[in-house]
């Protein structure tokens, strides 16, 4: 993890990698967006080349990250750290997979 | 993530799919779906905006609103699957920069927030089916999902419809019923093209009898296209174009021209008869499902009705046609021919909502089961109220009845016994009708085919349906793009099933004719008059076009084909040795 200050924001970013089976699919996909939405922060993913709104369902879902993938996670904002910890939480969760309770 | 391509940069696309009218059209694209909804390109004033991009901030909310309730319905059901698709439908509406991409295009192009929508919803969804990933390909589908919804809520009670149309067209949609189809007005909807479809699907059949150039099974055209695109028809080769170049377009429009002079010239033999070089008289029969269709085929310069089919009275509505409504379109078509003969083909229905809906458990193998006649023979009020009607009509002009898919003599019989029956209950009401009336039947099977020679005892025609023949002899869904080019009438197979049929006919002195889809095709023509057939029954736009055929041919000609043909062991041979006979004959029609 690597921290930065700038101006009032703090800048965190991650690495993940999506370890269940049918990678980032409808339900996970939901959660990740779900969970990201209740942060403040600005909260991007990258997968390669490419960067995404991690708030945007429809972003995440073209992302097409599979098992395996990593993504490196970017928030940028005045909860930048918890934000940062709690996508980590959930990526790397066993019951990633679950149905959306 | 800027997909959407300016005016200047738009692409030029080449869609291929199934020729099932001919004809050549150029024209605006109107799109519409299952639901009708016309999604007009509309430029708006640069004072509209604000206005525009409020209308999709509102869809949007409400669209929301209306998805949060539903998944609230939801709630306590065994629906958690369609919880999770509420829910993800819903992140989608809440999902602000696909908000930002429509009124981006609102606020960049000048459009309505509708086209805006669907531009950018449609955009998405064929990024989504081009995806090699499977799940992400299936979102297209909720795309799509998404774009009704939003739509719904733009155009709430002032949904366009296909009917008040006031420039030239081409309609595209992703399918289209029979009812949406008979609805064009022609003056206007000047070509047709669909994703889904095939040939012998109404709609496909009734744009035919329109005259109007069609075509389908494009699959993925509607993905292409947007309301106002330019598009070329090519209802010859079965070729659509979306926003055509320069070049393509003066190729098409001369095109066209060579096209139209072909007709003229096909129209001028309207009204000479079908008589071969050598004085061989062929009768020209014309196929229909509706009464409107009647007045073109005597346009055309049909001598008759040699298919009257009957299931659009069964389709168009949610309750049974009762013996008044068929009795009403018969009499509409038997008026317009007055002496000329029709035959009306009893309820044909088959693997369909409507027999389908009256079983307790769905069958297995609608296309072999309890269809057609059979059906008629199990639900016999249902049957008398069809007979009743042909009958009361056959006084009204020369009126025959055919019974389909009959395999046997003893459902023939069956047939004949209830036709009796309801003679019989006329009698008793004093209700005229005509006694002698002609009874024929279908020879579709394999299993009449085989057995014509017996059959042929106790009717007094036959017509030879040579699709099904085809798909039962062959053993192919004609519909399934996996096997359909196994489906040809050109195989030996087919080809000595008809011969059989024919002889038996001549034997026992009754009529026959063909009503089959190669009844309509040139290249046949020759080898349908060799093997003695003298009547054909066609789709009404293609008379011309086959007369112009027989009244170019001598039957010597004819016979020395049928010959050759029958004496080919393969469907390729065949099929190839017929275009070249008739490309020598007739060079310009192909």
């Amino acid at each position: 993890m690597t921290e930065e200050d700038t101006l009032e924001n703090d800048v965190v970013e991650a690495e993940l990698e999506i370890r269940n089976e049918h990678g980032l699919h409808m339900r996970p996909a939901m959660r990740f967006v779900e969970m990201a939405s209740r942060f403040e922060s600005d909260i991007t993913v990258s997968s390669g080349q490419t960067v995404i709104d991690g708030k945007s369902i429809m972003q995440i879902t073209t992302l097409a990250a599979t098992c395996g993938t990593k993504l490196t996670i970017k928030a940028e904002g005045p909860d930048a750290r918890e934000a940062v910890e709690a996508l980590r939480e959930l990526v790397e969760a066993e019951d990633f997979d679950e149905p959306i309770s | 993530m800027h997909i959407l391509q300016d005016k200047e940069n738009e692409t030029m696309e080449i869609k291929k799919g199934i020729a099932v009218s001919p004809g050549i059209s150029i024209a605006k694209a109107l799109l519409i779906d299952s639901e009708d909804y016309r999604i007009p390109r509309r430029q708006i004033k640069p004072s509209q905006r604000m206005t525009e991009i409020q209308r999709v901030r509102n869809a949007f909310k409400d669209a929301g609103n209306e998805l949060t309730r539903l998944e609230a319905a939801h709630d306590h059901a065994e629906g958690s699957k369609i919880k999770d698709i509420f829910a993800v439908h819903l992140r989608y509406l809440r999902d602000r920069s696909l908000r930002k991409r429509v009124t981006d295009v609102v606020q960049s192009d000048l459009v309505t927030a509708e086209f805006a929508v669907s531009s950018v919803l449609r955009d998405i969804a064929a990024h989504f089916k081009k995806q090699k990933d499977v799940y992400i390909s299936e979102r297209a589908a909720d795309i799509y999902d998404i774009e009704r919804r939003l739509l719904k809520q733009l155009l709430g009670r002032k949904r366009e419809d296909v009917g008040h149309l006031t420039e030239e067209v081409v309609v595209v949609a992703r399918e289209l019923s029979p009812t949406q189809t008979a609805g064009f007005n022609r003056e206007f909807v000047k070509g047709i093209a669909s994703d889904a479809g095939g040939r012998t699907s109404h709609a496909a059949i009734i744009a035919r009898s329109l005259g109007i150039p069609a075509v389908v099974a494009l699959e993925d055209l509607t993905e292409y296209v947007r309301g106002g695109d330019a598009v070329i028809v090519d209802g010859n080769r079965g070729i659509v174009i979306v926003n055509p170049d320069d070049q393509t377009i003066r190729q098409y429009e001369e095109y066209s021209r060579e096209f139209i002079q072909l007709e003229h010239r096909l129209d001028t033999i309207r009204q000479k008869p079908a008589v071969t070089r050598d004085g061989a008289r062929v009768t020209l029969l014309g196929n229909i499902e509706f009464p409107d269709e009647a007045e073109i085929v005597l346009q055309k310069g049909g001598d008759g009705i040699g298919l009257y089919r009957t299931e659009f009275l069964y389709l168009n509505t949610d309750r049974e046609p009762t013996e008044q409504d068929h009795y009403e379109a018969y009499a509409k078509t038997v008026r317009v021919f007055d002496k000329k003969p029709i035959v009306i083909r009893t309820m044909d229905l088959g693997a369909d909502k409507y027999t389908q809906s009256k079983r307790f458990a769905p069958e297995p193998n609608p296309f072999l089961g309890l269809r057609s006649i059979r059906f008629c023979l199990q639900n016999l009020s249902l049957f008398k109220k069809q007979l009743r009607a042909i009958l009361r009509v056959s006084v009204l002009g020369d009126v025959k009845i055919m019974f389909p898919l009959i395999t046997n003599r003893q459902e023939l019989m069956q047939a004949k016994m209830i036709l009796h029956d309801v003679m019989e209950d006329l009698d008793e009401e004093s209700i005229p009708y005509h006694r002698d009336i002609d009874v024929g039947i279908m020879i579709e099977t394999p299993s009449a085919a085989l057995t014509a020679f017996s059959l042929a005892r106790d009717v007094d025609f036959f017509s030879i349906g040579t699709n099904d023949l085809t798909q039962y002899t062959l053993a192919v869904d004609r519909g399934n793009e996996l096997v359909s080019p196994l489906y040809s009438t050109a195989d030996p197979a087919v080809l000595r099933l008809l011969r059989t049929v024919i002889q038996d006919a001549h034997k026992a002195q009754i009529h026959l004719s063909v009503c089959g889809e190669v009844a309509s095709e040139p290249e046949y023509v020759m080898l349908l008059l060799g093997l003695g057939v003298r009547t054909l029954s066609l789709t009404s736009p293609m008379i011309p076009e086959i007369k112009q055929m027989i009244r170019s041919v001598t039957t010597k000609d004819c016979n020395e084909v049928a010959r050759k043909v029958l004496s080919m062991d393969s469907e390729r041979h065949i099929s190839s040795y017929l275009r070249n006979a008739a490309r020598k004959i007739l060079p310009e029609a192909f």
